[in-house]
């Protein structure tokens, strides 16, 4: 199995195929729903985000309350389609990609062909498995949100497969039309 | 009493899948092969570590549904029987570290303790108190559908209905989902049949022979759709269709599709 550590250069997102499974290695911000709505209205405000999105990777998640001596609680990925509204603004400011579940809309697609960027799906339903594998946590925003919050996270070996590569190709592709 | 049992279940069923859940994932995983089969074992690894270190299987620790079977010779005294549900959920969710997930629908602010707990009760025969805890992920909640048909449409309309929301929800709701299906009833009991039927056991049979045939046609039509596991394309798009029937009216056929993911939790308790 192919093993990835963030960030991701150009060349290595490229050689990434729809179907390939990877460990994934390195710094990731969780940011689901009301994130994105906080996100957005900074954009909108010519404000400072809370990370800098060049080359950063936004995991679909809100993890569960970490329990003592772990950074993380459960955290396995959310459905990634109710980011549709929100991805291609952010790969297009330099996003390097997204990991969620399940598949995501044509303005995402070709967002990511135009960009070069990767979505990656981890597998839904496997929250202990991710939780365990994140070895760093901090709430870098919105920490009203609770489990909603940007936290970024340092994580070793995430288990991931490309759902959909720069080139455009989707793992979905032979089932969702 | 029904505090501490919601406390006990909710507690139990937020970190473990039910047994027949996880065989059927295992069979599944036997027939599977490349993404499909590597989504399935990694879902099976993840149920092992969530039983060995009582973490939640699933960070979605869901929306607390508790179904009570209430019988009529049994006088429940002291406090407020929602309130005691709720209290019993407040506990659960904060002992074992599970997310809360329950927000004002405009603020989206969040209750802070996961409740209110969706309570229904039925009101039965006998001298028990039966109480189920089904914490439902929206992932697939919100894959769900229903569908007011006509009676002309009759038993293809309903299969054709049941087949259409898998279609619909694509990889979205976490397959291979367990379908729950209410057929009859009313535009709101319906869905409530629905729910309640995913509270059955994967495998098991309608009593009823043309409810079970509607279930075992909707799931054949369902694995060909070749959604496969987490839509990575496959042999397994459902564990299971799950259906359950009530009378309605005259002018109507409600088909309600409540989906549920390969997560399966649920636990019961007889008081």
């Amino acid at each position: 199995m192919k093993e990835l550590r963030l960030p991701l250069s150009a060349d290595e997102k490229r050689a990434l195929r729809a179907g390939d499974a990877v460990l994934l290695s390195g710094t990731l911000y969780t940011a689901r729903d009301c994130a994105h709505r906080r996100i957005f209205e900074l954009l909108d405000a010519d404000m400072p985000l809370p990370f800098a999105l060049k080359d950063a990777f936004i995991y679909y998640a809100g993890p569960c309350p970490a329990p003592a001596g772990k950074a993380s609680g459960s955290c396995g990925p959310t459905t990634s389609a109710r980011m549709n509204a929100f991805a291609p603004r952010l790969l297009r400011l330099g996003l390097g990609g997204m990991i969620g579940k399940g598949e995501m809309s044509e303005e995402v697609r070709a967002a990511l062909k135009e960009c070069g960027g990767v979505y990656f799906a981890a597998i839904g339903g496997a929250g202990a498995l991710y939780g365990n594998a994140v070895k760093r946590s901090e709430c870098v925003a919105f920490p009203d949100l609770l489990s909603e919050a940007v936290y970024r996270f340092e994580v070793e070996n995430f288990p991931l497969v490309v759902a959909i590569d720069s080139a455009g190709n989707s793992i979905y592709d032979r089932t969702s039309k | 009493m029904i505090s501490d049992c919601v406390f006990r279940l909710a507690l139990r069923a937020g970190t473990r899948l039910t047994d027949d859940c996880c065989a059927a994932l295992r069979t599944a995983a036997e027939r599977e092969t490349g993404a499909a089969r590597y989504a399935l074992c990694t879902i099976l690894e993840n149920r092992a570590i969530a039983a060995r270190e009582s973490m939640p299987v699933c960070q979605d620790t869901g929306m607390a549904v508790v179904l009570l079977e209430l019988g009529n010779g049994v006088v429940l005294e002291g406090e407020l029987l929602s309130r005691a549900v709720d209290d019993g959920v407040r506990r659960a969710y904060a002992e074992g570290n599970f997310r809360k997930s329950i927000c004002d629908p405009l603020t989206r602010v969040n209750t802070g303790d996961n409740t209110p707990a969706h309570l229904h009760v039925d009101i039965v025969e006998g001298d028990h108190v039966r109480v189920t805890y089904l914490p439902k992920g929206f992932g697939s909640e919100n894959m769900s559908r229903i569908s007011m048909l006509t009676p002309a449409e009759g038993r293809e309309g309903i299969v054709r209905a049941i087949v259409e929301a898998v279609r619909l929800a694509g990889s979205r709701p976490c397959p291979p989902v367990v379908v729950g299906v209410g057929i009859g009833g009313s535009f709101d009991s319906c869905p409530l049949l629905a729910k309640k039927a995913l509270t059955r056991p994967l495998g098991s049979r309608h009593p009823r022979e043309d409810v079970a045939s509607i279930e075992e046609e909707a799931l054949s039509r369902i694995q060909a759709l070749g959604i496969g596991p987490q839509g990575f394309g496959g042999k397994t798009t459902a564990l299971g269709v799950l259906a359950e029937i009530a009378p309605t009216h005259i002018a109507g056929l409600p088909v309600a599709v409540n989906m549920q993911c390969h997560c399966v939790r649920c636990e019961q308790e007889v008081l």
